[in-house]
Order: structure tokens, then C-alpha cells, then sequence
């Protein structure tokens, strides 16, 4: 499994992860990201990365459990 | 032999692209090379934190020689490409050293429309590192700004100044409300009032004849005939392609490389162009469009990139339009078609004084894009909606039922 990690100081609402990959990804009404499955299985890993990499400050981590 | 992949201009475009490359398994040697010696950085916090000075240029750094050489990226900073040789596969660098490629990304960007009003000490624009740390400097000495152009880079700035604590910020424009290329009249004039509620004095539907100087800094005069005393000035009068090095390439040069619909160079099978120096022909725009907004640079990067590693399943570019802004403590986003003769209409969000949504729509009614204030949920339901053909008045539905998702636990 993979850990998706959101740094909520961090995270400016611009979205770009919640389009990339919603299953993963959501924003409350503040506007900051909610991370919908803290865990993904492995085959799912590199969509995640690339979801994870669409944020323009950086906010998200795909880590190893 | 491995193949070479030569990617020139190192900002976001050409270093998503290296990082691509090896994300999509390229096994072959990657070249980035930029005329800048900086490390590679990112551009949208030069009108916003690092002009405050809320983040740093590590905050800014898209890539370090440590996170280069793991990835197996070679790194050649401080080399300017000066020409494309597309009969023997080679760039030109400045210092005559000639590298030879497989597959060639022009990732050389744009840069800041120059002052038509020439640029005595004080005049600025935002484009680089350094003409952010040059700004910020004059910022700190203090005095009246003028602020040149109302469009996303002029209004950060005016923002920004203001909460650094400048007392006499002005934002002249020519046209008759800020942001005039992206919004229609009457949502611009929201965005004229939120600058003049910040305590910035607005020029709207008057434009610039002259800066000149004066014994003690600067005068900016207007075509009514008012003289405005800056300090210092800002253009911020938008950007034009860095294409020049390309001139003797045979490439189709237009505003921008001319693209097919993979962001190869028309004409081309190995010669890519990403970022805010590519057009390329948009499905649903129907016309070559050229974009200058960050997540476009990153999404046609991974384009490429995979249409490099590979080139028998090439993938279109066919992006959803998204740019955001950041001014005062407002979160501006903006996406699909949106403004000009466009028909709108107006959503209030969960908090009405501060949030809204604008839905445009074309004339059969079909959404064509929104402009959400300090609502991000809306604007993900509005981004998910573009080109789906989908009524404005559906769209509208899905944003007002757009709640949280309730994940009890997902937040720490
Ligand atoms: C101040 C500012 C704020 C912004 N804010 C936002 C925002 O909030 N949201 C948003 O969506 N977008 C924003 N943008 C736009 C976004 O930053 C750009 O779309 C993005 O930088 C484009 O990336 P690029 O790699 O295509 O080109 P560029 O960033 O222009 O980079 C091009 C690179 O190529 C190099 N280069 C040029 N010519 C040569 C040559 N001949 N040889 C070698 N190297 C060369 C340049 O030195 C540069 O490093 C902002 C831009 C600026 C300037």
C-alpha cells in the first residue's frame, strides 16, 4: 500500500488534485483538500504520484506504508 | 546508442517534461538546458510570496542538482540556445557547443511585454527571479507605486504591495475594468471594487503617454492629462513567446511554434513544444490557442513526455483551461471559456460577501466556463463540467448542491 499524505498548511485550494484523481482527492467549503483514502494499493500508485504532482505548491505526498 | 532528448528552458514546461520522461520509463539521456543560472524555479509566487517575502527561493525551486542527477537528468544552466538545426537534429548553444538529438522539447516560455515607455530606474516588470528580488527591494524603500496593466501579474502586484503595508498603490489600465480579456464588464467591476476596497487607487478606461523622470523619482502621465509621482512603476502589460532563437529553423514560428494537435511542431515528428511558447490546435476552441498559465505548462509536459517514450500511441493535448489568482486574501479561479460576449449568470457561495461563482454560457445555453471566488469546491465542479456540452443551468444545479463530502477522520 501507498500513504497519501496532504499538508493542510500548505494547500491553497487550487484543486488540481481533486480533477486529476476524485476518488482520492476532495475540498471542503474552506477550501482546503480532504484526502478521501489515506491508502492506495500499489497498482494504483503511479496515477496518484502524477495526481499528487499536479499541485502547483506541493501540498501531497504519495509515501510508502 | 541511447536516444538523446534535448529539452531547452528550465522552468516548469521543459523540467516536467525531463521529470516525465523518466516517469514514463525513457531510458534514453535528458538534457535540460536554460539560459538562466538560477536552479529551475517556479513563476507564480514572484508576484505573490516571494514578493511579500512569505516564501523563499528554496520554496521556489523546482529542481536541485541533487534531485537532477538522481532522476538521471543533466543539468546545464547558464546556456542560452541560440539556434535549431531540424536537417541535422542539433541545437545551438551561445557558446557554439552543438547538441545533437533524438527529440528536441522547445520549452523556451515567454517573456514580460517591455515598457513601451522605456524603463528609467524604478520602471519594472515581473517575469524572472530577478526582477521579483529587484521589485521587492524597491517595494521596501517605500513611495507611491504605479501600477501598469489590471490583468493577473498587475493586480497581484498592486495586492501584494498593499499588504506589505505601501500606503499610495495606483492601477491604470486603459480599458474600462481589470481583467478585461477574461471577464465581462459587470464581474470585472466586482474585481475593480475589491482593489479599490484594499485601499488601491484605480485609473480604469485611461491609458499610459509617457513615464518620465523626475528630480525625485518618477512621473507617470496619463492620456487624460494627469501626472501620477511614483517611485516606482510596474508594466504589467502581458508577455510575448520566446521564439526568437528559432527564427532560422524553418519551423512555423506565429506567435508562438506552431503545434499539431500533439505538440509536435507542424511539419515535425521530433521536435515538441510545451508551456507558454506552444500553440497548438484545441479540439473545442476550434483555432490555435496559445495558453500562459501554469497547469496548461504541466499537462502538455506530460503530453509530451509520453509522447516521446511513445510515439507510435501519441496523445492530443486537449486540456480543460484553468488559471488561478491569488490577491489580498481572495482565491480567484478561473476556467473554460469565460467573459467576453458570453451570456453569465451568478451563484452565491457558502459565505455571499466573500464567495461567488460566474457561469458562462454561449448562446444556446451550453456551459462554457466559470469564474469562482474563494469557492474551490464550485470551481471543481465547473472544471469537471467544461466540455461536457452539459446546459449552464445544470451546472448550476451541481455547484449549489456542491457540499462537502463528510470524511470524519480524514482530516487530522
Ligand atoms: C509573476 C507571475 C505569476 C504567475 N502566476 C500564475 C498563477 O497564479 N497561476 C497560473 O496558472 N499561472 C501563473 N503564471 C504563469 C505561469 O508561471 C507560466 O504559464 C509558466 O511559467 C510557463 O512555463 P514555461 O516553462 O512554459 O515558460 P517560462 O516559465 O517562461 O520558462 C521558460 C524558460 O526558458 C528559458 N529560456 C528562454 N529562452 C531560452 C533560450 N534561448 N535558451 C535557453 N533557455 C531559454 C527561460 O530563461 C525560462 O527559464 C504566472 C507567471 C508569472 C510571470
Amino acid at each position: 500500500m501507498a500513504v497519501v499524505k496532504a499538508d493542510l498548511a500548505l494547500c491553497q485550494g487550487y484543486a488540481n488534485c481533486v480533477v486529476a484523481a476524485d476518488d482520492v482527492f476532495d475540498i471542503d467549503d474552506d477550501g482546503v483538500v480532504l484526502v478521501l483514502r489515506g491508502e492506495v494499493p500499489e497498482s494504483e500508485r503511479p496515477r496518484i504520484v502524477d495526481a499528487a504532482r499536479t499541485c502547483p505548491v506541493s501540498a501531497l505526498e504519495v509515501a510508502d506504508s | 546508442m541511447s536516444p538523446v532528448t534535448v529539452i531547452v528552458g528550465t522552468s516548469i514546461g521543459g523540467v516536467r517534461t525531463a521529470q516525465g520522461l523518466r516517469a514514463a520509463g525513457y531510458d534514453g539521456e535528458v538534457l535540460l538546458v536554460g539560459e538562466e543560472t538560477a536552479l529551475p524555479y517556479d513563476k507564480p509566487p514572484l508576484s505573490k510570496g516571494l514578493l511579500a517575502g512569505t516564501s523563499s527561493i528554496e520554496d521556489l525551486t523546482l529542481l536541485t542538482e541533487r534531485a537532477a542527477r538522481e532522476a538521471g537528468i543533466r543539468l546545464l544552466l547558464g546556456r542560452a540556445a541560440t539556434g535549431l538545426d531540424i536537417g541535422t537534429n542539433t541545437v545551438t548553444l551561445a557558446d557554439g557547443e552543438r547538441l545533437r538529438y533524438d527529440d528536441v522539447v522547445i520549452a523556451t516560455g515567454a517573456r514580460a511585454r517591455p515598457s513601451p515607455w522605456g524603463e528609467p530606474r524604478g520602471v519594472h516588470v515581473v517575469r524572472t527571479l530577478g526582477d521579483a528580488q529587484r521589485l521587492a527591494v524597491d517595494l521596501r524603500r517605500g513611495g507611491p507605486l504605479v501600477v501598469v496593466g489590471a490583468g493577473f501579474i498587475g493586480a497581484e502586484v498592486a495586492a501584494t504591495a498593499r499588504g506589505l503595508g505601501a500606503a499610495d498603490v495606483t492601477m491604470v489600465d486603459p480599458a474600462p475594468v481589470p481583467l478585461s480579456r477574461v471577464l465581462d464588464p459587470e464581474v470585472a467591476r466586482w474585481f475593480a471594487g475589491l482593489h479599490a476596497g484594499h485601499g488601491v487607487t484605480t485609473r480604469f478606461g485611461v491609458g499610459v503617454e509617457g513615464i518620465d523622470r523626475a528630480r525625485d523619482g518618477l512621473v507617470v502621465r496619463l492620456a487624460d492629462g494627469a501626472r501620477l509621482p511614483a517611485a516606482t512603476v510596474v508594466v504589467g502589460i502581458g508577455a510575448v513567446p520566446q521564439d526568437g532563437w528559432l527564427r532560422s529553423s524553418g519551423l512555423r514560428i506565429d506567435d508562438g511554434v506552431v503545434c499539431d494537435r500533439y505538440s509536435r511542431a507542424v511539419g515535425t515528428e521530433h521536435v515538441h513544444a510545451v508551456g507558454d511558447v506552444a500553440r497548438w490546435p484545441h479540439p473545442r476552441a476550434g483555432e490555435l490557442v496559445r495558453a500562459e498559465h501554469w497547469t496548461n505548462a504541466v499537462e502538455q509536459a506530460a503530453c509530451v513526455a509520453h509522447n516521446i517514450t511513445r510515439p507510435r500511441q501519441p496523445r492530443a493535448h486537449a486540456p480543460v483551461e484553468y488559471v488561478w489568482s491569488d490577491q489580498y486574501d481572495h482565491t480567484i479561479q478561473l476556467t473554460g471559456r469565460t467573459g467576453g460576449r458570453l451570456g453569465h449568470l451568478t451563484v452565491p457561495g457558502p459565505d455571499p460577501d466573500r464567495s461567488f461563482a460566474v457561469l458562462y454560457a454561449d448562446a444556446e445555453g451550453t456551459f462554457t466556463g466559470a469564474v469562482t471566488v474563494n469557492w474551490p469546491r464550485a470551481l471543481v465542479a465547473c472544471r469537471q463540467a467544461v466540455g461536457t456540452e452539459a446546459p449552464a443551468a445544470e451546472v448550476r444545479d451541481r455547484v449549489t448542491a456542491a457540499r462537502p463530502r463528510t470524511t470524519t477522520g480524514a482530516r487530522p
